[in-house]
């Protein structure tokens, strides 16, 4: 009798319900973390010391000008409603205009984003093939040299301030080697050659097939890639320590080797299998804190990417800009944090 | 009698920070085609004694023996490549938990095929069929559908079935159980070991029953060892316990309630500090 | 004599007195954090640069403001100049010495306030339970969603550029993870029957919460502001290279390393010895952090 009451055949008396009520769940969370975040980034644009007002007319326009903008901005209702009309905007793509650029900030976000997500992505890549592999080593060595590097690996990336590690590495590898190329997305003479696409380098100039392009895109990228990979690969292999320590520890892996399973089986075959969705979620997250990463790593390599945007408008005192960066970074990580939950839900059989 | 394993003087040993511990100081036993128990209360090396026989004590600990025969094995020469052999393929075990000894992520049908193809060369048709008739084997009802269930899926008696016919579809001739039925429902313990003890007995292999219960091992069992503080006390025929000498035994055995002979009071066991320091009692045949 | 009394008082089986319990868990605590060798290397780093904070008048061997355009740029070793100079002919060993106090002064700052608020939004909402609980852990939620440093940037936007400001930016960034600590302790706490006894004496929450609740979250956040320290100093540079933390010519390490960028290839000490201070200094909150780990909660722990 008990066999059948926890099989899947048991719980198809009520099968939409539960199903809607989670899903129900997971997006009331998310437009009410969503809402939250534009209601942080709105008050922090109401308590800048700069005058919204001025900064779009200047300082020499007359009072009746001034009380104008002042109305077409909205200022003279309630905060609340205030808050309103940011939301309806931001829903619709609008986050104003930069006062640095002219343009909208939506339009020089989806310009410059691409850069920071080829960035990213690459520098997450890199932590993930080396990071995992690293990671299982070390658990089932554990104790031994591969487990001492990979700690030292982590502490040191954990220590490391990144800007620093930028700027030392393009003394040795650019400066000093000249294995890489400097600073820039691309050489001066490549530029434009390449139609853009993606908006991602490498993948465009593969598209074209322009391979003189591709190189030199890629000897720009390698070096930052590489740093933001050796960060993530510092989180990725101590996550994946630990995450394997325990499977290798359960009495399953004792099930395993005693059927005569060689070791590599074991390990991968059942306890890597079992740890495979949380490492999703670490990655995942791995990546969204690589897309703020590289706000420095940006500055260090004149990375024409989103972190760039965001800190050269904040000198400029572009608040708009600012404002709008942070919104779609806080978004993405919001979807990402989503992303690997519902994964949890779909691909652990556990959960379902 | 044919002997299946034979073990001399088996010490299993933990360094520790202080000095180092000894689990099992020093057994010798051997097993035929028998249902050979094992009994002692936790921590008296029962379950250490089962795993040191397949090899599979953890870093740091450490086996040593004088003798350890499998079959023409030494298992004391095997390499880890031949220990995977004979893993399985002659001697096998099934653990406590099935909720903890099964893999979570993978199908019952793949763990069991998986057990299977370890160790012969068959299509993975062939390897299904034979897994599909072993589930059928340890009396599990829609062996088809529970081949694609979780282990999550399925209850715990019915775990510990799956968990047998695991390990006895590469036709070992030893199966080690280790307190096979002790996380279980006291309703369908008594149901898995009947089916345990039935295949056992139809293959004609050796089991080495591990169990802190006696009396369930008495009922099973044609031999039991007796083990406190990593030593054998004393062996017994299952069917002359009473004749059994050890203060121990007798301890073990009087405390637990009998209908036929009601007690106002039930004995705590009294231990002796000399037991520890007696000379294990050779359980060779 | 009396040292070997001490002693073995401390490494007593059956302690006499609750102090004698308490005395001695800390020691047996401190002798397991004494054989981490890393661990005592890190303490000895961030002894060293406590002292090398207090005694920074001392230590310095000149001025750290003092410009000398006679002699910019000199490499380390001239002229008695241990670190060389930078761009404006500033000592730099003297500006990493007297820069030891901003960044001894910030992580103070932000290992204070961040587990305050956390401390208060956390047993609040765990005490209080209910709507209040939800609502204020929603609250935590979207601060957990934001990335870090962008927020913290815009924190430092909106309020201005400074030291200040840029402690309080850290502490808003930095507070959520303590408050969920916070709330999980006091749940666990609440419904014990030393609070109930209390409430029959007739203490209100506000009493409860903060005479016997705090306290007893105190050593878990303790421990994981230990572990943050890194991360604290790490942001702290971050943004005082991104020019909004401290300003010039406040020796801050991590704007020294954005005053010697520009240097970067022909005279790189200028950039790299401000960045190993950094390197060194978070190594060493790294390692402490993990020793005291170890010390404090085993499960957690490598080995």
């Amino acid at each position: 009798m008990a066999d059948l009451s926890q099989t899947p055949g048991g719980q198809r008396r009520l099968p939409v319900p539960r199903w809607l009520k989670k899903t129900a769940g997971t997006v009331l969370t998310v437009a009410v973390t969503l809402l939250g975040l534009l209601f942080v980034t709105f008050m922090i644009g109401r308590v800048m010391p700069i005058d919204p007002v001025l900064a779009v007319i200047g300082e020499r326009a007359t009072q009746a000008q001034y009380n104008e903008v002042f109305r077409e901005l909205g200022l003279d209702k309630p905060l609340i409603a205030q808050f309103a009309i940011y939301v309806n905007d931001v829903l619709h793509g609008d986050f104003g205009t930069s006062i640095r650029t002219g343009q909208q900030v939506s339009e020089d976000i989806a310009r410059v984003f691409p850069a920071t997500l080829e960035l990213a992505t690459l520098g997450t890549l890199i932590g993930v093939f080396i990071g995992v592999p690293l990671g299982v080593l070390a658990a089932v060595f554990r104790g031994r040299w591969i487990d001492q590097l990979a700690r030292l690996v982590g502490l040191v990336g954990y220590s490391m301030p990144i800007f620093w590690l930028g700027l030392v590495g393009l003394l040795i590898f650019y400066g000093i080697l000249g294995w890489v190329a400097g600073p820039g997305r691309l050489g001066v003479f490549y530029q434009g050659l390449v139609p853009t696409r993606t908006g991602l380098l490498l993948v465009d100039s593969l598209i074209a097939g322009d391979w003189t392009v591709f190189k030199d895109a890629f000897s720009h990228i390698i070096l930052p890639a590489s740093l933001l990979g050796y960060f993530s690969l510092a989180y990725i292999s101590r996550m994946t320590r630990s995450f394997m320590l325990e499977q290798l520890n359960s009495e399953y892996i004792t099930t395993a080797r005693v059927k005569g399973l060689s070791e590599w089986t074991v390990i991968w075959r059942h306890a890597f299998r079992n740890i495979r969705i949380q490492l999703i979620t670490v990655i995942a997250l791995a990546y969204a804190n690589l897309l703020e990463g590289s706000v420095l790593t940006e500055i260090i390599f004149a990375w024409p990417g989103i972190g760039q945007y965001i800190t050269t408008s904040l000198l400029a005192n572009d608040m708009n800009s600012v404002l709008g960066g942070t919104v779609v970074i806080g978004t993405i990580f919001v979807a990402l944090n989503i992303f690997s939950d519902l994964l949890y839900r779909f691909f652990d059989p556990r959960a379902k | 009698m044919t002997s299946l394993l034979d073990v001399e003087n088996l010490r299993v040993t933990f360094p520790t920070r202080s000095g180092s511990f000894e689990a099992v100081r020093g057994i010798s036993f051997s097993l035929g085609r028998e249902r050979l128990g094992i009994v002692g209360e936790s921590g008296s090396g029962k379950s250490m004694t089962g795993r040191a026989i397949l090899k599979l004590i953890r870093k740091p600990g450490i086996v040593t023996a004088d003798r350890m025969q499998m079959g023409g094995t030494d298992l004391l020469t095997a390499s880890e490549r031949e220990m995977r052999r004979i893993r399985g393929r002659h001697a096998s075990m099934i653990m406590q938990d099935p909720k903890f000894s099964l893999n979570p992520v993978m199908t019952v049908g793949s763990q069991i095929t998986e057990a299977l193809l370890t160790h012969e060369k068959l299509s993975r048709a062939e390897a299904r069929k034979r897994a599909v008739a072993m589930l059928d084997a340890v009396a599990i009802r829609d062996p088809e559908r529970v081949m694609s269930l979780y282990p999550h899926e399925v209850s715990g008696g019915m775990g510990q079935r799956i968990m047998i016919a695991m390990m006895l579809i590469p036709n070992p001739e030893i199966l080690i159980a280790d307190e096979p039925t002790s996380a279980l429902d006291v309703s369908v313990q008594l149901q898995v070991l009947e089916i345990m003890d039935k295949l056992v007995t139809d293959r004609g292999m050796g089991l080495i029953f591990i169990s802190h219960d006696l009396n369930l091992v008495s009922n099973f069992c044609d031999r039991i060892l007796i083990m406190y503080a990593g030593r054998i006390v004393e062996v017994c025929q299952a069917g002359k316990l009473h004749e059994a000498k050890h203060p121990y035994t007798i301890g073990l055995l009087n405390s637990v309630p009998d209908l036929e002979h009601p007690r106002p009071r039930l004995d705590a066991l009294q231990r002796d500090p000399a037991w520890r320091e007696a000379p294990s009692v050779s359980a060779l045949t | 004599m009396s040292d070997t009394s001490l002693r073995a008082w401390l490494l007593a089986d059956a302690p006499a007195s609750r102090a004698q319990a308490r005395a001695a868990a800390w020691y047996a605590g401190w002798l397991k954090l004494r054989g981490n060798t890393l661990a005592m290397a890190g303490l000895v780093v961030l002894v060293l640069l406590i002292l090398a904070a207090l005694l920074a008048p001392l230590l310095a061997t000149q001025d750290p403001f003092v410009q000398d355009l006679g002699a910019r740029l000199k490499p380390p070793g001239w002229e008695g100049h241990i670190f060389g100079t930078d761009s404006l002919g500033r000592d730099i060993w003297s500006r990493i010495v007297y820069g030891a106090r901003i960044s001894l002064y910030i992580v103070a700052l932000v290992a204070l306030v961040a587990p305050l608020l956390g401390l208060i939004i956390g047993t609040v909402a765990g005490y209080m339970g209910g709507i209040i609980d939800v609502a204020l852990m929603r609250f935590t939620d979207i601060f957990l969603a934001f990335p870090r440093l962008i927020l913290a940037l815009a924190f430092v936007a909106a309020l201005g550029a400074g030291i200040e400001n840029a402690v309080l930016a850290i502490s808003l960034t930095a507070w959520p993870p303590y408050a969920r600590i916070a709330r999980a302790e006091t749940l666990t706490i609440r419904n014990s029957d030393f609070i109930h006894a209390i409430k029959l004496q007739g203490a209100g929450p506000l009493r409860i919460i903060t005479r016997h609740v705090w306290p007893l979250c105190i050593s878990s956040l303790v421990i994981r502001v230990t572990l943050d320290m890194a991360g604290i100093i790490l942001t702290a540079a971050g943004l005082g290279f991104l020019g909004l933390g401290a300003q010039p010519p406040s020796p801050e390490w991590g704007a020294m390393v954005s005053e010697g960028r520009k240097y970067i290839l022909d005279y790189w000490w200028v950039a790299t010895i401000p960045g190993l201070a950094i390197f060194t200094i978070s190594l060493a909150f790294n390692l402490l952090g993990d020793g005291l780990r170890d010390v404090l909660d085993p499960k957690e722990a490598g080995q």
